[in-house]
C-alpha cells in the first residue's frame, strides 16, 4: 500500500507550487489560481490524514474539516472573483503592478 | 432465472460458467465482465441516438405540418444513417488561430460527459452500470464537465460568435445549476440515499405525488441544463449563428450533435428515475425486464414532452432567462425544498394518502403565493403604452416635431 | 510495484506538471484550463483516499463552479491582459530558491515523525457512510458551530461579492 509520506510529500509540492504562483504571478486571476492550488493541497493532506489516522473514528473528523474548506475556498473565489473584477472596471487592467494608487 | 426475465444478468450467469469452465480467475471474470459491461453501456447510447435523430426530426416535421424525412427506408428510418455517413466524409477543418488543445478536446468532452451519466442509472432492478452511494451527486458532476467541454469549444474556437456562446454557457447553464441542485435534495431527502438505484427503490409512491412542484422546477432546470429550445441561447442560431460550435466541421459537429440528442433522453432517464419511480411497477421486481419496459415509457413520455416544449415554445431573451431563474426559479425552489423538508418530519411515512394529500396542499398553495407575487411584479414592470401606433399610410407632418404625425 | 502505487505516481506526475503549468502558463487562460486537469487529479487522489464523495464534490464544486467562474473572469478580462513577455515578476528565482529551501526543510522535519511512512489499514464499514457525516455536521456535541459559522461565511461572501461587482455610475476612469 501507499506510506502516507506520499501523499504528504505530493501535497507539499503542490502548497509550495502554489505559493510560488501567488508570489510571482503578475496577473491577480493567476495569483487566485495559485490559491487554489493552495487550498487544493491542504484538503489532500486532510484526506490523507483522516484515511490512515482517522478512519477509525466515527467522528469523521477529516471529512468535516474537507467541507468547510470547500466552502472556505468557494467564499474565497466569490469575493476574489468579485474584487478583480470591480478593480478590473475601475482601472482597466488585472496586472497587479498596475494597483499602486498607495504608492507615494 | 430465466432469460425472458432477466436477460442481462442470465448472459452474465453463463459468461461466467464459460469462463470458469477455460480456467479463467474470479478477478480476471470479474473485470472482463465490467469492460464488456462498460462498453455495451457506452456504445448503446451511441447507437440510440441514431434513432433518436430520426424521431426528433419526425416528430418535429409534425409538429410544423411537414413530413420530416420520408425518402430512405420506411418513414425516412434510414435518414439518420445516411447522415452520419456523410458526416464522417466530411473535412475536419481548424481554423486559423485556434487554440488546438481546447479546440479538440471539446467535443469529446461534450459527448463523453452524457455517455458517462448512464453508469448510474438504473435501467432495471438489477441492471445498472454501478450502484455507487452518490450518483445524484455524480449526474451533476459530469453535467459540469459538460459545460466545460462546452466552454472550452468557445474559447478555443478564435471566432467572436464562439466566444459570446462561451459566454452564455456560463450565464445559462451555471445559473441554472443552483435550483437543480436544491431540487434535487428534495428526492434524496425522501429516499434517504443519494445513490440513484436507492432512490428509485424507494419510491413505494412515486416522488411526484409526494413533491409535484419539485419535479416541474426539476424538469424546467433540466430544459435549461440542455440548453433546449426555449433556453437555446448558447446556441441561437438567429442572433450568434451557432454559438459555441459554429467552428466544428465533420466528425467533431457529429460529437456535439450526438451530445445534443442524446442529452435530452438522458434528461428524461434521470427524471423518470428520480420522480417517476425508475423501473417500479408491477411486477418490475420479479420481472426485471418489465422494470425496463416501464422505464422506456416513462422516459419516452418524458422526452416527448421535452420536444412538445422545443417545438412550440419560442426562445427566451437572455435577461428574461437569467431574472427568471434567480427572481422566481431559485427563491420557489428554496421555499419548496424548506417546506418539504418539513412536512417530510411532521407527517409520519406510513399514511401514505394524508401525506400525499399534505404535500398536494402545501405545493398548491405555494404556487399560487408564487403565481401572484410574479403576476404583481410583471404588472409592475409591464412597460407602459407611451403612444397609439402610428397608421401605415399616413406620412409624418413636414415641419413638425411630432412624430406621430399630429 | 503494485497498480495502486502506479496510479498514484502517475497522477502524482500529473497534478504536479499541471500545477508547474499553472503557475508558469504565459497565456492565463491556459493556466486555467491547466488548472482545471490539477483539479482533477486531485479529485482521483480523492478516490485513491476512498472518499470518493469527495473526489464527485471535487468535481462538482471546483472544477463546475470555481474554475469556470475563473475562466469567465479570464475572458471577461481577456481585453486588458497582454499575454505576451514574462508573465512573472522580475525576481522570481527569489520566491523560487526561498520555496524550494522551506520545501526540504519541511521534508526533513516532518520525515523524523513517527508515522512517516505509516501505511493505510482497511477501512472500516463506518467510515463510508455519508449519513454520518452529514450528522456530525448538524449535531450539537460534534460540528454544528462550525457549519453554522461556514454557511454564514459564504451568505456574506455571497453578498459582498454582488456588491462589489456591482456596476455603479461614476466606475468608468
Amino acid at each position: 500500500m501507499i506510506p502516507l509520506s506520499w501523499f504528504l510529500i505530493l501535497a507539499a509540492s503542490l502548497m509550495f507550487i502554489g505559493l510560488f504562483g501567488v508570489l510571482t504571478r503578475k496577473n491577480l486571476i493567476g495569483a487566485l489560481m495559485g490559491i487554489e492550488l493552495m487550498l487544493n493541497s491542504v484538503n489532500l493532506n486532510l484526506a490523507a490524514f483522516w484515511r490512515y489516522l482517522h478512519a477509525e473514528n466515527p467522528e469523521m473528523d477529516g471529512l468535516v474539516f474537507m467541507a468547510l474548506i470547500f466552502v472556505v475556498a468557494a467564499a474565497e473565489t466569490a469575493v476574489g472573483l468579485a474584487l478583480i473584477i470591480s478593480a478590473y472596471r475601475r482601472r482597466k487592467s488585472v496586472d497587479a503592478n498596475d494597483m499602486d494608487l498607495l504608492k507615494g | 432465472m430465466s432469460f425472458i426475465a432477466d436477460p442481462v444478468n442470465f448472459i452474465a450467469n453463463w459468461l461466467t460458467t464459460v469462463l470458469t469452465g477455460w480456467g479463467a480467475s474470479a478477478s480476471l471474470i470479474q473485470i472482463i465482465l465490467f469492460v464488456i459491461g462498460a462498453g455495451l453501456l457506452s456504445l448503446g447510447p451511441l447507437l440510440l441516438t441514431i434513432l433518436l435523430i430520426w424521431v426528433e426530426r419526425k416528430i418535429g416535421g409534425r409538429f410544423q405540418d411537414r413530413l420530416g424525412p420520408n425518402r430512405l427506408g420506411p418513414w425516412g428510418i434510414i435518414q439518420p444513417i445516411a447522415d452520419m455517413l456523410k458526416i464522417f466524409t466530411k473535412e475536419l477543418i481548424t481554423p486559423t488561430g485556434a487554440d488546438k488543445v481546447p479546440y479538440n478536446l471539446a467535443p469529446i468532452l461534450a459527448a463523453g460527459s452524457v455517455i458517462a451519466v448512464w453508469a448510474v442509472i438504473p435501467l432495471a432492478s438489477t441492471v445498472y452500470g454501478v450502484n455507487i452511494n452518490i450518483g445524484a451527486v455524480y449526474i451533476l458532476a459530469f453535467g459540469a464537465l459538460g459545460e466545460l467541454g462546452f466552454i472550452m469549444a468557445g474559447l478555443g474556437s478564435n471566432n467572436k460568435f464562439a466566444l459570446l456562446g462561451g459566454f452564455r454557457v456560463v450565464a445559462n447553464l451555471l445559473s441554472y445549476e443552483v435550483p437543480m441542485i436544491l431540487i434535487l435534495l428534495v428526492p434524496v431527502m425522501f429516499s434517504g440515499s443519494l445513490g440513484m438505484n436507492d432512490i428509485a427503490l424507494s419510491q413505494t409512491v412515486w416522488n411526484v405525488f409526494l413533491a409535484p412542484l419539485a419535479a416541474i422546477i426539476f424538469f424546467i432546470t433540466l430544459i435549461a441544463e440542455n440548453a433546449r429550445a426555449p433556453f437555446d441561447l448558447i446556441e441561437a442560431d438567429s442572433e450568434i449563428v451557432a454559438g459555441f460550435n459554429v467552428e466544428y466541421s465533420g466528425l467533431k459537429f457529429g460529437f456535439f450533435y450526438v451530445a445534443d440528442f442524446l442529452h435530452s433522453v438522458t434528461a428524461a432517464l434521470v427524471f423518470s428515475t428520480l420522480f417517476l419511480g425508475g423501473w417500479r411497477g408491477p411486477g418490475a421486481e420479479t420481472y426485471p425486464i418489465l422494470g425496463f419496459i416501464y422505464l422506456v415509457i416513462k422516459a419516452a413520455i418524458i422526452y416527448f414532452a421535452i420536444l412538445h416544449i422545443r417545438f412550440s415554445i419560442p426562445r427566451f431573451r437572455i435577461d428574461q432567462m437569467m431574472s427568471f431563474n434567480w427572481k422566481f426559479l431559485t427563491p420557489l425552489s428554496m421555499m419548496v425544498l424548506v417546506t418539504t423538508a418539513l412536512l417530510n418530519k411532521l407527517v409520519p411515512g406510513d399514511l401514505t394518502l394524508v401525506r400525499v394529500a399534505v404535500m398536494w396542499a402545501a405545493n398548491l398553495v405555494l404556487w399560487v403565493a408564487a403565481d401572484q407575487i410574479v403576476k404583481r411584479v410583471v404588472k409592475k414592470q409591464a412597460v407602459p403604452e407611451v403612444a397609439q401606433p402610428r397608421p401605415l399610410a399616413r406620412p409624418p407632418q413636414v415641419g413638425t416635431n411630432d412624430i406621430l404625425g399630429g | 510495484m503494485t497498480a495502486v502505487k502506479l496510479i498514484f505516481l502517475m497522477t502524482a506526475v500529473v497534478i504536479l506538471g499541471s500545477a508547474v503549468a499553472v503557475v508558469s502558463a504565459r497565456k492565463i487562460i491556459h493556466a486555467a484550463l491547466w488548472l482545471v486537469l490539477t483539479l482533477l487529479g486531485v479529485a482521483v487522489m480523492f478516490a485513491l483516499l476512498e472518499s470518493s464523495f469527495f473526489a464527485v464534490v471535487q468535481v462538482l464544486v471546483y472544477i463546475g463552479a470555481i474554475s469556470i467562474l475563473i475562466i469567465f473572469a479570464v475572458m471577461l478580462s481577456r481585453s486588458s491582459f497582454v499575454d505576451e513577455g514574462s508573465q512573472t515578476h522580475r525576481r522570481w528565482w527569489i520566491a523560487a530558491i526561498g520555496l524550494l529551501v522551506i520545501f526540504v526543510a519541511w521534508v526533513a522535519v516532518l520525515s523524523l515523525w513517527p508515522q512517516w511512512s505509516v501505511t493505510s489499514t482497511p477501512l472500516p464499514a463506518t467510515a463510508t457512510d455519508l449519513a454520518t457525516l452529514g450528522k456530525q455536521l448538524v449535531d450539537p456535541n460534534a460540528y454544528l458551530l462550525p457549519f453554522e459559522l461556514s454557511s454564514i461565511l459564504l451568505v456574506t461572501a455571497l453578498v459582498g461579492a454582488i456588491f462589489t461587482a456591482m456596476e455603479r455610475k461614476g466606475d468608468q476612469p
